[in-house]
């Protein structure tokens, strides 16, 4: 009984080292005073502010169409190479696989500034274009990630069994081996699409005033010193993610008791 | 016999999450005794084990180990060793280092650890396997491993959890003769915790028949394979036709529709009783000599004997005999006397 | 057959364009000068920043070692609590995981400043100021708040995997507490623990947003450097390169010593 009290005492502080930060940034996001330090009053006023201030609006509506956009094109193209990697042999493999290691080990600032040499070589000014191709190029490997797993779980003769049951390999293809790493393929796209929201590093280097990101955006805003906004931003960030936290956590309890009636 | 008890419970009852999943149990454990708890998953058996190796604390009631009590005393300072149900073996480590795990925790000098891990390695048959890792072992393997493991500390018990569960039917049967001589040879007591009737038949000296957290019944396997005490002993060990009667007074029993002689005494009158009789023990006669008879419903031939359901008063009686009867025709049963079981109903739960 | 090794090719080709010619470009870059000769001075130059790279390893090594330190028995903790209890807290460590990390940080300033709220709540005391903040100190504190759950998930995933029986198989030999730890639970979290430490370190040494907001001027580390070299006034992308080169060979070094330690086994499953 000590003990446990013991743990949960050491997971609170862990927590309260987690949480005060954000707990912090929302409690002044209601504050009236411009200033961090001083609270004078509760007040929506930044909120207000926020939803007028043009760039973050530009940027949120920039960082979600090239969330969007790269975070599908990299669930295809890595759907794909997952299935080819996994037809290939143990050599062949093993080297697509260390490619694919190599952007999520490499340090994202050294990413950042070898595609930014690329583009200046070939001269491709930076702009939407750069910052999808930067951020394909960094969630493919997650997609891989997620459906190599389900790509090696699978049974093989399932595919034999459709042909069998008189599919033709394109049926059997999409009516068996898809549905079958499915999941995988959704958690690589919510992977990518997360990661492409969160960016900021690589696209930092890689994009231009015009096509700033959110996280972008939020850098310039802290490099100013007093920026109450941000602490509104992140109180509507943060409770979004919550919500969508608790909702995929409680579906997924859900489905767990549901298989454990289903063995039971 | 009394002075010879090594480990006794005392009104033991655990509560796990508000439920009590063992209801004051009393039991009293030999030196050198195999003595193996039987019963259907979830009726305590391993509970009452990892209460005696020290996992698990009792909620109630006292655990002595040779007239002291231990209740407190960590799993660490027992001098009790577990087979795990499936091995626990440590990854990390090989064959050899995995059996010297218990010696090196005592501090014991290499030489002695060498010489002594050797022997029981021998003992298990694993010599050779040395600097295996534990994942290129066969389950057979793996399970003498753990066997060697746990005797390495020279234990006064040890505690097996369903060792053999996940073996199959040929090596089980190897590994359980295999047991049973390592305990002789090594002269200490063995707590088994099976479901396998068989298993524990073969093995023990005594079996605790155990369901929803109680004792139903202790004994030799004799004992329990021929007297059972309730309906549910009967049916759990070996295969059984139960069936409803009325004892009418001692010795004359009433079910399927005629009186029976019986061995039994000591019931109510009129009392409402479980008939137990063993398929076994129906005998096969022409149906006009038989005390009753059926019509052959099924046969189905299991290498030894013939298992044949037959239909008689309401009721589907298993039969095991070496002949076999046609499908469809009558017959006559009879059933001496003194294999006619009877019990007082369980209560219903 | 559904085995086709061909539609791999775009990624290939994607992967060759995007990810293999840039880190040439970046080696090239390094090795040139700005009219394009070959030259070893831009790497003879990264000696100059020998302080710099010093110190970027040295808060670097210390975050990290926190981090494990804080997220060791953490992740036991969560690795021997009921299912429920386990969502509960994953859901709890991913959540500020969530949210920008820009975000997080910004608001250590407005904790650590001179008028923050630490200062403010000691003053009531009588102490301080404090200065706290544009010290390595506020730079180590950021990255362990960072990267903690990077520590965290790879040693809760090992963790996982350590059976209860395991532990108390151990136990029943003899161990005490103490010696199930370091003869089980230890060894058997290694992978974790160097995945861990492969996840925190490399983020670490090479950040440069975390420093610029809470070191100030005071602690430049390696990514400050770079970063400099390719969107600061100093504009010198061969200088640049060559640093960038330097931090991929200490990252590498510390992957082959994190290496050494285990096998590499699940790296795949660690990494998601």
């Amino acid at each position: 009984m000590k003990k446990s009290w013991l743990s949960r005492c050491y997971v609170g502080l862990v927590m309260f080292f987690l949480y005060v930060p954000i707990i912090v940034l929302i409690v002044y996001s209601f504050n009236e005073n411009k200033s961090r330090g001083v609270w004078t009053g509760f007040s929506l006023k930044w909120y207000r502010e926020l939803f007028h201030n043009e760039i973050i609006l530009q940027s949120l509506s920039n960082t979600l169409i090239v969330a969007v956009i790269s975070a599908i094109l990299a669930t295809l193209l890595g759907t794909a190479a997952a299935i080819g990697i996994f037809s290939m042999g143990r050599k062949a493999r093993s080297l697509a696989m260390n490619i694919t290691y190599f952007p999520i080990i490499n340090p994202e600032i050294v990413m950042g500034v070898s595609l930014m040499l690329l583009f200046a070589m070939c001269g491709i000014s930076l702009g939407y274009l750069t910052l999808i191709i930067a951020h394909v190029t960094f969630c493919t490997p997650y997609v891989i990630l997620n459906v190599m797993p389900k790509l090696r779980q699978m049974d093989n003769h399932i595919y034999e069994a459709a042909l069998d049951l008189g599919c033709s390999p394109m049926q059997a293809f999409y009516k068996v081996i898809i549905p079958e790493i499915m999941p995988g393929i959704l958690s690589g796209l919510m992977m990518s699409f997360t990661y492409s929201l969160d960016d900021f590093i690589i696209s930092y280097f890689v994009s231009s005033s015009t096509s700033q990101t959110l996280p972008i955006t939020i850098y310039s805003m802290t490099r100013r010193k007093v920026s109450p906004e941000i602490n509104a931003l992140s109180a509507i960030i943060f409770v979004v993610v919550l919500v969508i936290l608790i909702a995929v956590n409680v579906y997924g309890a859900r489905q767990e008791k549901q298989q454990q009636k289903r063995y039971l | 016999m009394n002075e010879n008890v090594l480990i006794s419970l005392r009104n033991v009852a655990v509560d796990y999450d508000g439920e009590r999943i063992l209801h004051n149990i009393d039991l009293d454990i030999n030196d050198k005794e195999f003595v193996t708890l039987l019963g259907p998953s979830g009726c305590g058996k391993t509970t009452t084990l990892r209460i005696i190796g020290g996992f698990v604390e009792p909620t109630e009631g006292d655990v002595f180990f040779d007239g002291e009590r231990i209740n407190d005393l960590p799993p660490y300072k027992r001098q009790v060793n577990t087979v795990f149900q499936r091995y626990a073996l440590f990854p990390h480590l090989n064959v050899f280092e995995n059996v010297e795990f218990g010696l090196k925790l005592h501090k014991v000098p290499e030489q002695e650890r060498r010489t002594r891990v050797k022997e029981m390695l021998e003992l298990v048959n694993l010599k050779g396997y040395e600097h295996r890792t534990i994942n290129r072992l066969s389950g057979g393997q793996q399970q003498r491993v753990a066997i060697a493991r746990a005797l390495i500390n020279h234990p006064r018990v040890l505690l097996l959890d369903e060792p053999l569960g996940a073996l199959d039917l040929k090596l089980r049967k190897e590994m359980q003769v295999e047991l049973k001589r390592i305990q002789q040879s090594l002269e200490i007591t063995f707590i088994y915790v099976t479901h396998d009737q068989e298993e524990a038949l073969t093995m023990s000296d005594r079996v605790v028949v155990m369901k929803d957290g109680n004792i139903l019944q202790q004994g030799t396997p004799q004992d329990i394979y021929n007297e059972p005490a309730n309906a549910f002993v009967a049916d759990f060990i070996g295969e059984s036709n139960i069936v409803d009667g009325i004892m009418h007074r001692d010795f004359l029993v009433e079910f399927a529709g005629r009186e029976f002689d019986c061995v039994d005494k000591g019931f109510d009158e009129q009392e409402r009783v479980d008939v137990v009789i063993r398929p076994e023990d129906i005998k096969i006669v022409p149906s006009i000599t038989g005390q009753f008879s059926g019509l052959v419903e099924s046969v189905t031939f299991k290498g030894v004997h013939y298992e044949m359901i037959v239909d008689a008063c309401g009721y589907k009686w298993m039969i095991h005999s070496t002949h076999a009867e046609e499908v469809g025709s009558m017959v006559g049963m009879s059933v001496e006397p003194n294999d006619i079981h009877i019990m007082h109903k369980m209560e219903e739960e | 057959m559904f085995k086709n090794r061909a539609v791999s090719a775009p990624y290939l080709v994607w992967s060759a364009i995007f990810v293999i010619i840039p880190l040439g470009l970046v080696a090239y870059y390094a090795l040139t000068t700005r009219s394009g000769e070959f030259t070893l001075d831009n790497l003879a130059r990264v000696g100059q920043y020998a302080p710099v790279i010093m110190s970027s390893i040295l808060l670097s090594i210390i975050a990290t070692i926190i981090s494990l330190i804080v997220a060791y028995p953490l992740a036991f903790i969560m690795s021997r609590a009921s299912g429920n209890t386990q969502r509960t807290y994953m859901m709890l460590i991913m959540l500020p995981m969530w949210m920008n990390f820009l975000l997080r940080t910004y608001s250590w300033m407005t904790i650590l400043e001179r008028n923050g709220l630490i200062n403010r709540f000691l003053e009531l005391f009588g102490i301080g100021p404090l200065t706290m903040i544009n010290t390595p100190g506020a730079v180590v504190l950021g990255m362990i708040y960072n990267y903690l759950p990077f520590m965290i998930l790879p040693l809760y995933t090992t963790m996982l995997k350590i059976e209860h029986h395991t532990i108390e198989a151990a136990q029943d030999l003899g161990a005490t507490p103490w010696q199930v730890l370091s003869r089980v639970i230890i060894p058997l979290s290694m992978p974790g623990v160097t995945t861990g430490i492969t996840m925190v370190f490399v983020p670490c040494i090479s950040t440069f947003a975390i420093s610029r907001m809470l070191g100030g001027g005071s602690s430049m580390l390696i990514g400050d450097l770079i970063e400099l070299q390719f969107l600061g006034n100093t504009y010198n992308p061969n200088l640049g390169a060559a640093i960038s080169m330097v931090l991929m060979v200490i990252i590498l070094i510390c992957m082959a010593m994190m290496n050494m330690f285990d096998d590499g086994e699940d790296k795949e499953a660690m990494l998601l």
